[in-house]
């Protein structure tokens, strides 16, 4: 009897151990935890502030001030022409911003139609989602990936052109490979990458 | 006991003493700067050899490089330059593929030290033809370029890795079919003292020798103060005791910092080119003897702070701007430079024969006059980096040559090395063809 206790007690240590093991281990159904949130809503979060920043500057500082006024330039070489940084400019300047900082995710802005080449789709993920976002209006993209060792959440949102002066720009520019956006059109996309170890 | 036994087997008694002052001379030239060569790998590069004594500034104390060394000295002109390849460009994770090729986030993969077997210009000690590394199929988007060994890319007066300031296609659109000399070839004027009036909103009332306030024990010569009355200083109300106190206390010596007091960007500038930068690093100031280049045998002697070539007292900035130099410089384009069309329209400047700013003397060329703006006041300040414009020369396109020369010319004189020797007397020799193929390309 005293044996058979023992052997009881034994096994009911054994597997609480191995359940408190799990959970702390993380070993559940769910995806990786960051801080009690979701990378998937933590990308969403970032991408709505990108999002809302971006369209305000598009629409309320440059459409307002280029195209309507016509008050001053927004250019290229905004520092040489004395005028304001193009909308993506902004966008990349805060990107590598905080990519400076290390803030534990990174940003950048792609298309698949892209001024310069640079910033065409290079990476499986980033081939994949943009692909998906352009022809699936209203859905975003969520993958994981593995780049340099390092494996990432990455989500992409689409860019849509908010304003005529990212048809307009974007149409008319030289080394554009097409002269034919229209307003609302997905033009590129956003993509948020948070590392997962 | 145990030295005694020592002493009577002689080698070791030899071996023991040859190690210890074999060990005690090294601990010794590594506590000093001025022994420090003994350790150095290899022949430090042009500028950093000035402080290779100084091994704490680029290294940590196991002689790991730091991370930040390079940055603390380059990253503010890197920053002024619009620097095409920054580190930040490199840390999203979608060009780890390229880092793992060609770290760019690291200086030292294309800048290492102590390699002068494999160190080209400016520094760089990768193959000539990195850039294929990353623009291997720039032929597609430029069919011009198709052709064209990707080590010509930054060596033919084309493009740089960092500063393409002079050299970026909108920017060379803008300037196609310039003159060789441009209609009205002028210099930006001087206007320190209009820009502190503006500022300051006061003017200084003008000073005289009987306004001065040296302590009355103090004995000094009085030709001091004439040379002090006729200069700016003088002018903008600035007595004996503002430069001569410092912290409360009157100082007969002066070094930089009571200089920087009023000239912080000027007596920066001095301290990062490699007339001061010596002094940056707490080192002795720097000597012509000290230098590669050549200079002449009498002026060895002669150590670089603010007063050599701004004269205590005169500050006579017409001798700062040619005769200061030529009087320790005595490489070939120095020594040309009195031969050359540039110094004809100096002296006829010097001599009221033209307006002002119109001469070209050589601080011209490398102490460049450069305009900042800032609260709506355009302020003329004459960047004391005399190496700031010199690596690669297309730095000093747009700061210096394109005040008086069209961009064309700009370019083709400054690849002509023939040019640069005899101090630009004469027609570039040299066509560099990017504007042409940017016109080309606009044509389309």
């Amino acid at each position: 009897m005293k044996h058979f206790i023992s052997t009881l007690l034994t096994s009911v240590i054994s597997l609480g151990s191995l359940l408190l093991v799990l959970v702390l281990c993380g070993c559940d159904t769910e995806k990786p935890q960051m801080g009690g949130i979701s990378p998937q809503k933590m990308a969403d979060a970032l991408h709505a502030v990108m999002e809302s920043d971006r369209t305000v500057y598009t629409r309320n500082v440059v459409n307002r001030l280029v195209k309507d006024e016509k008050v001053i330039k927004a250019s290229e070489h905004w520092k040489d022409d004395k005028a304001l940084p193009l909308p993506a400019q902004m966008f990349r300047m805060g990107a590598e911003m905080v990519s400076e900082k290390n803030a534990g995710f990174i940003y950048s802005l792609l298309s698949m139609w892209p001024i310069n080449k640079q910033n065409a789709p290079k990476t499986d993920a980033e081939k994949t989602g943009l692909k998906y976002v352009a022809d699936n209006p209203g859905d975003n993209y969520y993958t994981e990936e593995a780049l340099g060792g390092i494996n990432y959440f990455t989500a992409i949102y689409a860019d849509t052109a908010v304003a005529p002066a990212c048809i307009d720009c974007h149409n008319e520019h030289k080394d554009s490979p097409r002269s034919d956006f229209k307003m609302g059109e997905v033009m590129g996309g956003v993509v948020v990458r948070i590392p997962l170890n | 006991m145990v030295l005694f036994s020592l002493m009577k087997n002689r080698s070791w008694f030899y071996g023991l003493s040859l190690t210890a002052i074999i060990g005690g001379y090294l601990t010794f030239s590594l506590l000093t700067d001025t022994n420090k060569w003994i350790f150095l790998p290899g022949e430090t590069s042009h500028g950093h050899y000035q402080i290779e004594m100084k091994c704490s500034a680029c290294h940590t104390p196991l002689m790991g490089v730091k991370q930040d060394a390079c940055l603390h000295c380059h990253a503010e002109e890197l920053k002024i330059a619009n620097d095409t390849h920054p580190e930040k460009k490199f840390t999203d994770p979608r060009n780890a593929d390229r880092i793992a090729i060609l770290d760019a986030t690291k200086c030292i993969t294309c800048h290492v030290e102590h390699k002068p077997e494999m160190t080209h210009p400016m520094g760089l000690t990768l193959p000539k033809d990195y850039c294929f590394r990353c623009h291997v199929d720039i032929g597609e988007e430029r069919p011009s370029h198709k052709d064209m060994g990707f080590e010509t890319c930054a060596s033919a007066g084309c493009h740089n890795f960092h500063d393409n300031r002079a050299l970026y296609e909108d920017f060379l659109s803008q300037h196609f079919d310039e003159p060789d000399i441009l209609d009205d070839p002028m210099l930006p004027a001087l206007n320190m003292r209009h820009v502190r009036q503006l500022i300051e909103e006061t003017t200084a009332k003008p000073l005289t020798a009987a306004d001065q306030d040296a302590p009355p024990e103090l004995s000094f010569d009085t030709t001091l103060l004439q040379e002090w009355e006729s200069t700016v200083h003088a002018e903008a109300g600035v007595n004996c005791q503002g430069c001569h106190t410092q912290d409360g206390v009157w100082k007969n010596e002066l070094t930089h910092e009571a200089c920087k007091t009023c000239h912080t960007g000027e007596v920066d500038g001095f301290l990062s080119g490699r007339h001061g930068m010596r002094l940056a690093h707490a080192l002795s100031p720097m000597n012509p003897s000290m230098a590669r280049l050549p200079m002449k045998p009498d002026a060895h002697d002669k150590e670089l702070t603010c007063t050599s070539c701004h004269s205590a007292h005169r500050f006579d900035r017409h001798y700062a701007t040619v005769s200061a130099c030529l009087s320790c410089h005595n490489d070939t384009h120095s020594l040309a430079y009195t031969e050359s069309p540039h110094f004809i329209l100096w002296k006829a400047e010097q001599d009221s024969n033209s307006e002002a700013n119109r001469g070209v003397s050589c601080a011209t060329c490398h102490l460049p006059r450069e305009i900042h703006k800032q609260d709506g006041i355009e302020k003329t300040v004459v960047q004391h980096n005399q190496n700031d414009n010199l690596r690669p020369n297309e730095k000093m396109i747009r700061s210096v040559c394109m005040n008086c020369h069209g961009l064309g010319f700009s370019i083709n004189a400054l690849a002509d090395t023939t040019l640069i020797k005899n101090n630009f007397n004469g027609h570039p020799s040299e066509h560099i063809e990017s504007l042409d193929m940017v016109k080309q390309r606009w044509k389309k």
